[in-house]
């Protein structure tokens, strides 16, 4: 069992937890993941590590509630425990002095870029952040990013704060300033990590995405998770999470990601019908 | 013990298995083979032959005293006859359930070469559930402690057996797990009609009672790498029964198409994850329900996939496989189960390529007929392509069950650790010994895809060498 020290909402729907792992937290590296299973019925789901303290044995996971097991898990909190966690699992993100290099997060995708562009700035770059959310209200972690940034942007899709449009537009707009750019890692939704793949490729920019196929046991036995890189089958869980953008065949993972849309709705359905049913046993108890 | 001339005991006719009806078993996930009873038992026993030189026990990878057991049962010393077994097998209720033993002991047998072979497989399993269902699992042995510590990484069959073993001789010995659960692919692939996990867990409850210790959700080279279980952790040894990892596709289009999924993924799902008790259970699987269904390949996991398939509702559930039955390494009684299940043969037939809608939904797989040429490297005769012979198979899940390569954690983490151009852990084949002073290895990460009770010999034998080891050390 882990613990949970410290669970609260970020922001609509996104919630930021500590967890005791100590073990995984010595040895965890930026860009690695676990594998976590809730209860004894659970599904084993990746969530990429946001951040850990070796000190305190504890690994920091931000979840957006999506899905069932997503959900279930933003309904616990501090002193509630998970039954398996499993890591640190994947290739570290690769860390070099590259000179400029862009971070580029979408949605609680910044959740993930923040460790990477800290160990950038760690290892000498010049380090810029694009931290994209749908509105003012969804921004994630703006003041840890500005932090370790040597720029900082912020764009919502509705102009409710920052820079009103993509991290693709900005992205280009920083690009077309004539910003020598040699390095760039996105993280998010699957459209906006291939919209950026798209922005860099006629300039040559090396650029990497985190991807987040359907997994099982996370250590390269099951094969769910295979993603096609070069037109080559890669399994994200031993050979990744990242990848070359420039080579990732995001059509594919997207319809593969889809593949269980019905059940996840089903299960969806199905927890939330048992959650009106424990909600009116307490009543009736009371 | 009833005497018997020789020429008697040959005269009575094999016991066959009692087995649930096809047509209701291939609906439901209880065992296929309900086992002996005690009449059937002691009569199959009589079978044996008492040769001099039984070379059955040569036939045997872990030379079981087979003759022994056998004149055990025969004198309805039902313990003594599975303690005997223990002798050489940690895990007897497992071994009579998936062993070959149609290529091990039981080829080997006398009997067998006039008519059908003894029941070895079935009287192993016999003594073992009928020690089990008694309740009173006697524990072996435990030897002095000896103040050494063994880490075993991996807890399927290599592992398991080899903890079995250094513990008797009075070792602590920790056990490592990846997954959630414990058993390796006992768990994981062999589905619940083979083995009961209830079969497995009495296994791995009766090694905790004698003192094994268990660690899940423990990746080591991952959460803790080799050098620091030795030199911070204070392990003396370290043996990895890791298992093969790593599903081979068959390098044809439109393999990442949704619908084509590894066996080893199919069967995690159905068997540890439980998918088919979905959405009681968090972890989904493609509808089964009426649907076409493939498996690519002609071994045991195929057979498990297929069989699966079907319980799974499958209207029809096809085996595709480019040799012909005689070259299928599935146990017999597997594909003869299948077959009786309604599974459907296509045999001598190749697939080409996987075809899929816009969307990226498996539709059909495109074959292709072969015939048999000569024999290949493997001694098998090579499927060759008949011209002309494509057509299309209607499928909505495909499932290739074609073999493993070998994981890359624990090589990816631990670079002194000699491996072959395969990725499997080079070892001394007496010694299990790996080019790293301290560790050994065994099982499917050496061998490649092999057999369970492989696996669990060559867990033995390491144990052997890692006893020596620890106590001489003598590397």
């Amino acid at each position: 069992m882990y613990k949970i020290i410290e669970a609260r909402f970020l922001g609509e729907n996104i919630k930021k937890f500590e967890i005791e792992a100590p073990k995984i937290a010595k040895r965890r590296k930026a860009g690695q993941f676990v594998i976590i299973r809730l209860d004894e019925h659970g599904e084993r789901i990746p969530l990429t590590i946001a951040d850990s303290n070796p000190e305190t044995g504890t690994i920091t996971l931000i979840v957006q509630g999506v899905g069932k097991t997503t959900q279930q898990l933003n309904m616990m909190e501090s002193g509630d425990e998970i039954m398996d966690v499993v890591g640190p699992l994947g290739v570290p993100s690769h860390i070099e002095k590259f000179g400029t290099t862009v971070s580029v997060g979408g949605g609680v995708g910044t959740a993930i870029a923040y460790p990477t562009a800290v160990a950038m700035k760690e290892a000498g770059n010049y380090v810029i952040t694009i931290n994209g959310a749908r509105s003012k209200d969804l921004v994630l972690l703006e003041d840890e990013m500005k932090s370790i940034s040597d720029e900082a942007y912020v764009t919502t899709d509705d102009g409710s704060y920052g820079f009103h449009g993509f991290v693709t537009q900005k992205l280009q707009e920083l690009i077309d300033q004539g910003k020598q750019i040699d390095f760039v890692l996105a993280i998010g939704p699957i459209p906006m990590m291939r919209a950026i793949a798209e922005v860099t490729r006629p300039y040559n920019i090396k650029t990497m995405v985190s991807l987040n196929p359907i997994m099982v046991d996370g250590t390269g036995m099951c094969g769910g998770c295979r993603v096609v890189v070069d037109g080559v089958s890669k399994f994200a869980c031993v050979d990744g999470p990242e990848f070359d953008a420039h080579k990732v065949d995001f059509k594919n993972l997207m319809d593969r990601n889809k593949m269980y849309a019905k059940k996840e709705h089903e299960s969806l359905e199905h927890f939330h019908e048992e959650c009106r049913l424990e909600k009116k046993i307490k009543e009736i108890k009371e | 013990m009833q005497q018997l001339t020789a020429k008697e005991r040959m005269k009575i006719p094999r016991h066959p298995m009692v087995e649930q009806d096809p047509l209701e078993r291939s609906r439901n996930f209880l065992e296929v083979n309900q086992g002996y009873d005690v009449q059937l038992a002691k009569e199959e026993a009589l079978r044996c032959l008492q040769c001099p030189k039984p070379s059955c026990v040569e036939g045997c990878p872990v030379n079981i005293q087979i003759k022994d057991f056998i004149t055990l049962i025969a004198e309805e010393d039902y313990i003594g006859a599975v303690h005997k077994i223990k002798e050489d097998n940690a895990l007897p209720a497992i071994c009579g359930r998936v062993c070959p033993q149609e290529q091990q002991c039981e080829a080997a047998c006398i009997v067998g070469k006039r008519g059908e072979p003894v029941a070895i497989g079935y009287l192993e399993r016999f003594v073992a559930d009928y020690e089990r269902e008694s309740g009173n699992i006697e524990l072996p042995k435990i030897a002095p402690d000896t103040g050494k510590k063994i880490a075993i990484v991996g807890s399927g069959p290599a592992g398991l057996s080899c903890a079995n073993d250094l513990r008797q001789l009075g070792h602590d010995v920790t056990v490592f797990e990846a997954l959630h659960q414990l058993g390796g692919v006992l768990v994981y692939g062999i589905p619940e009609f083979r083995l009961p996990k209830d079969i497995v867990a009495t296994e791995i409850d009766g090694l905790r009672k004698m003192g094994v210790k268990f660690e899940t959700d423990a990746i080591i080279g991952r959460i803790t790498t080799i050098d620091e279980l030795m030199q911070e952790e204070g392990f003396d040894a370290v043996f990895l029964g890791v298992g093969a990892g790593l599903p081979w596709f068959m390098g044809i289009p439109g393999e990442n198409l949704v619908g084509v999924y590894s066996a080893n993924e199919f069967l995690t799902r159905v068997n540890l994850m439980k998918a088919y008790n979905f959405p009681n259970e968090d972890t989904p699987i493609l509808d089964c329900q009426d649907k076409n269904i493939a498996v690519f390949g002609g071994g045991n996991t195929a057979m498990d996939a297929v069989r699966t398939s079907k319980r799974l509702g499958a209207k029809h559930a096809y085996i595709i496989y480019r040799r012909s039955e005689a070259e299928m390494p599935a146990r017999v009684e597997e594909v003869k189960h299948a077959k009786e299940e309604g599974v459907e043969f296509l045999l001598l037939t190749s697939p080409l390529e996987f075809i899929g809608d816009e969307e990226e939904w498996l539709c059909s797989v495109k074959v292709q007929k072969m015939e048999l040429g000569e024999p290949d490297a493997s001694g098998r005769r090579r499927p060759v392509p008949i011209e002309g012979s494509e057509y299309e198979i209607e499928l909505d899940i495909a499932i290739v069950a074609i073999g493993n390569g070998s994981n890359p954690l624990i090589p990816q983490t631990t670079p002194d650790i000699e491996v072959s151009k395969r990725g499997t852990i080079v070892v001394d084949d007496e010694t299990m010994k790996t080019s790293k002073k301290g560790v050994f290895a065994g099982g499917d990460i050496v061998t490649g895809g092999a057999t369970v009770i492989l696996a669990m010999g060559a867990g033995r034998k390491a144990a052997a060498a890692i006893h020596d080891y620890v106590t001489n050390g003598n590397w």
